[in-house]
């Protein structure tokens, strides 16, 4: 869901890049208060592995790929604004050196796939796990179906974006970029109900560290 | 795991290897557009899009490596090293302001 440069008009890519800026500086603020010794190399691992997850884009119906986003994942783990900040990091390196996503659309980038999924993602994440008497299920579940939803939801962004930037009509953009990423959601849901089990297997302390 | 002087391994290391690892498999990845490319094409806007600005590692693939898979795992490599050094480093920053 990359927007590269031309797809949105200045404007818009202005204010995505203002609304980026005031994000990332309120979430190292708010991470700076939190940050524990063992969140470090989390910090650094799901950094890396967001990246990597990146290129393995899946297929889905109709000739059509898509990748993990891994906000919801790394919030449900960080916290959201720790998340904020390795989304951004990762975006901003695909963005400088790999040529994926525009320079000019960073923020709007940043918006969509760190702001909205890792707060959006977060929260839900935290509402529907409430509901479950077993936690290990509820983590698993809440995580899918939240990450789920953070892909829909940044899907919508995106095209609002473009429908703002007058590149094409909402009621073309919207029902389009949504029914696709319904699709490509699923394989988010999926991916990171198993890096939730994974972690639940092997490292359970590690889900309590975003609640210190 | 074995313990040497020292080093021990830690579960960090694993999920290093394992990002590392999907960094490997890069070159297995579906090469069919991605949901904003599809809706662009199908919709008639893919052509709004403009060259970018300059170009290091354009489409994940390192330049002057003829091997495309090769060079594709190379850029994998890279940049997940790379978000680690970020990731990791960032933190350390931060946990290090935190404190004072």
């Amino acid at each position: 869901m990359h927007i590269p440069d031309g797809f949105i008009s200045m404007p818009v890519a202005a204010v995505g890049i203002v609304v980026a800026a005031g994000s990332v500086a309120y979430a190292v603020k708010a991470t700076n208060k939190k940050m524990g010794e063992k969140q470090i190399p989390l910090m650094g691992v799901l950094a890396a592995f967001i990246f990597a997850a990146q290129m393995l884009n899946f297929p889905v119906a109709g000739g059509t790929s898509g990748h993990l986003v891994g906000a919801a994942l790394a919030a449900i783990l960080l916290g959201p604004s720790p998340a904020l900040l390795i989304m951004t990091c990762v975006l901003i390196v695909q963005s400088l050196v790999f040529q994926d996503g525009g320079l000019l659309a960073l923020g709007a980038n940043i918006f969509n796939m760190g702001i909205v999924p890792c707060f959006v993602g977060y929260y839900l994440y935290r509402g529907i796990a409430s509901l479950f008497r077993k936690r290990k299920l509820g983590i698993m579940v809440s995580g899918g179906v939240a990450a789920w939803v953070t892909v829909v939801i940044a899907s919508v962004a995106c095209a609002l974006e473009l429908a703002i930037s007058g590149t094409v009509p909402l009621r073309v953009a919207l029902p389009a970029m949504a029914g696709v990423h319904a699709l490509i959601g699923i394989g988010e849901g999926l991916i990171s109900a198993a890096v939730l089990a994974l972690v639940l297997a092997t490292r359970a302390d590690l889900l309590e560290l975003q609640k210190a | 795991m074995e313990v040497k002087s020292g080093m021990k391994f830690k579960w960090w290391h694993g999920a290093l290897i394992l990002a590392l690892l999907l960094a490997i498999l890069s070159p297995l990845a579906s090469s069919s557009p991605d949901g904003l490319e599809r809706v662009a094409e199908d919709k008639g806007f893919i052509g709004t899009a403009l060259e970018p600005f300059f170009e290091i590692v354009p489409d994940y693939v390192i330049p002057g490596v003829t091997n495309e898979a090769v060079a594709t795992i190379l850029a994998g490599i890279v940049g997940t090293l790379i978000l680690f050094g970020i990731g990791y480093g960032l933190a350390k920053l931060l946990r290090a302001k935190g404190e004072a």
